[in-house]
């Protein structure tokens, strides 16, 4: 199999890849040109659905589909939120996009607002992504100076602001609405659907919230049309009528116990073992690895001998897991205990729980609490049972919450217990505690 | 007497524009003060709502929302060195990380050191799992940070 040709992380590495110069002399801005020039948004909305893009946030909508969401003929003004809030565990691409090639991502929110009519794109950016902020806002400078944003773009008729705005350290805030809510000013507690944000959204006005890895294949879209994105990837599972196929590149994550961590492109669609053993150095130590999360904390975990899943937007469901989510790679060694993988996620979802939703803030802190006295030595086999109870009456799967966010703490308890559940009975029945810190893997 | 400088109250009012409600620039404008008075006290919380047009309960529900954010009662040092504890941090070793830190700044986390100038906390994942494990310091990723190079960073802070 050829290697593949990276487009997104393309120019990564490269001398002065964030700047302008660097990007136009690359074709950069060709995209812009040829949508404001030669199309109209709603052949742009035409073309982005044609190409069967999938947000690469977690939800993996259709994002053509989202835009078409909008109200037709409304006075406006219309927003675009980015979703720059990157907090899912393991998740590391968007700073990667940001801070290595930022035009190549604010080219994509032009042309998303021209296919949406937006006039004005608020980047919601996570606080702790400050060296991307610094290198965004040199871009967006550039990019202004030189007639891509503000008044008149490209001399036509089409005008556009873009502002960041820094957010404060909570995951909630990559929730859409919560993200809104926060971009507002208020606390980030996250909106009932409906009203979805294409009708009502930031300021109460019609909304499209797109994830940065998604924009940055919009341009790469108009650049070289809908079926060039359509050739890559995997298409629809025949035996699933639901399945929108899995097109284009992603940026794959990979982190943990293997030899190689960092980001790596590829087509949708690449194993776990693939990754793991081909770009990543395989597992470290040359120890064998236990099992991964296969796409940010929230999806859940694949055992190692479901190394083989494909990790395209269908086949972790099939495994368990709660989707492809962000794609983002963890790989655990079998040397790990997973009592203590299992307690690191019930202590993240628990503290980052926005506490709106009782089901979600009880229901995280007591799963955190149970995690603990099963590392303090007095587990019981019926906690197993109370957890998996816990995890399934929580979330918006079970329809008793508000957000996602407790769906994603209950699915690694769910195939924790389900996937691993002798090594839970046999640390429960040994009495066995692990110290704060976890000293599981460090050596 | 104004807690404000006015440097300050035109660096928040520069950000109206940008919004079409006021509200809106609270986040810009907690960390426009907390930034460089290390918290947000009580006063400024007030004279931030009347800036924005708010009441100080909305800018305080706000404020508390986010733990960033710290009250007058328990100010930032002059640098909030954050240590990652997410998974990918924590399968490489990012809790002895933590440790060794409150070992050698003789704080736990929440803390500030004696002399004003770290304050050590934990965060969750900060988004550099390929250097893990990581730490931030103020809003900068430093990546591959182990018990054994943590002193050097240690003297770079102090410096």
């Amino acid at each position: 199999m050829a290697e593949f040709e990276p487009v997104l992380l393309r120019r990564v590495g490269k001398p002065n890849s964030q700047s302008i110069e660097t990007y136009r002399a690359d074709g950069g801005y060709r995209a812009l040109a040829k949508a404001v020039n030669d199309m109209t948004p709603e052949q742009v909305v035409q073309e982005v659905k044609n190409s069967g893009l999938r947000g690469r946030g977690g939800a993996g909508f259709p994002c053509g589909v989202k835009w078409t969401f909008l109200p037709k003929d409304h006075p406006g003004p219309i927003f675009l939120c980015v979703n720059g809030d990157e907090s899912e565990p393991g998740t590391f691409n968007n700073r990667i996009l940001m801070e290595e090639d930022p035009h190549q991502f604010l080219e994509g929110v032009i042309l998303a607002c021209y296919a949406t009519r937006a006039s004005t794109a608020y980047i919601y950016l996570r606080y702790e992504y400050g060296s991307s902020f610094r290198v965004m806002q040199k871009a967006i400078d550039e990019a202004y100076a030189n007639n891509l944003l503000g008044r008149n773009i490209l001399g036509k008729d089409f005008h556009l602001d873009v502002f960041q705005h820094r957010g404060a350290g909570a995951y909630i805030c990559g929730e859409e609405t919560g993200l809104i809510e926060s971009l507002e000013g208020k606390r980030a507690w996250p909106r009932i659907k409906p009203p979805f944000p294409a009708v009502e959204g930031a300021f109460r006005k019609p909304t499209v919230v797109n994830n940065i890895e998604t924009l940055a294949c919009v341009t790469h879209i108009i650049d070289r049309g809908a079926a060039w994105f359509k050739s890559i990837g995997v298409p629809p599972d025949p035996n699933n009528p639901r399945d929108a196929g899995s097109y284009g590149p992603k940026l794959y994550c990979i982190s943990g116990h293997v030899n190689k961590p960092g980001c790596v492109e590829l087509p949708l669609g690449v194993t776990v073992r693939e990754l793991v053993d081909r770009y990543a150095g395989g597992v470290w130590k040359g120890r064998k690895a236990k099992g991964c999360i296969p796409g940010g904390l929230s999806m859940g975990f694949l055992t190692e001998k479901e190394f083989d899943t494909p990790l395209d937007f269908n086949a972790p469901l099939k495994a368990g897991c709660l989707g492809l989510g962000t794609a983002a790679v963890i790989v655990f060694d079998d040397q790990t205990s997973i009592v203590d993988v299992l307690y690191n996620s019930c202590r993240f979802f628990a503290h980052e729980s926005c506490g709106q939703c009782t089901p979600c803030r009880e229901g995280t802190a007591w799963m955190l609490k149970m995690l603990e006295r099963m590392r303090h030595g007095r587990g019981r086999i019926e906690d197993l049972d109370i957890l998996k109870g816990i995890a399934d009456s929580i979330g918006i799967i079970p329809g008793t919450t508000i957000c996602g966010l407790a769906d994603g703490a209950a699915w690694p308890v769910k195939n924790a217990i389900a996937k691993y559940r002798q090594e839970f009975e046999e640390y429960i029945r040994r009495g066995q505690k692990s110290e704060e810190p976890t000293l599981a893997a460090a050596h | 007497m104004s807690v404000l400088s006015d440097e300050q109250r035109q660096r928040i009012m520069a950000y109206l524009p940008r919004y079409p409600r006021k509200q809106a620039v609270t986040l810009p404008a907690l960390h426009i003060v907390q930034d460089e008075q290390r918290c947000v006290s009580h006063e400024a919380i007030r004279e931030i709502a009347d800036l924005l047009d708010l009441s100080p309960a909305e800018v305080n529900d706000t404020m508390t929302f986010y733990g960033f954010f710290r009250g007058e009662q328990n100010p930032l040092g002059k640098i909030r060195l954050w240590v990652c504890r997410s998974l990918p941090c924590m399968l490489r070793g990012g809790d002895e990380l933590l440790e060794t830190l409150c070992d050698k700044l003789h704080i736990r986390p929440g803390g500030t050191t004696a002399d004003g100038k770290i304050s050590l906390e934990f965060a969750e994942c900060i988004g550099a799992c390929e250097g893990a494990p990581c730490v931030l310091v103020d809003d900068e990723h430093r990546m591959n940070v182990t018990p054994d190079n943590v002193d050097a960073l240690l003297a770079e802070l102090r410096s």
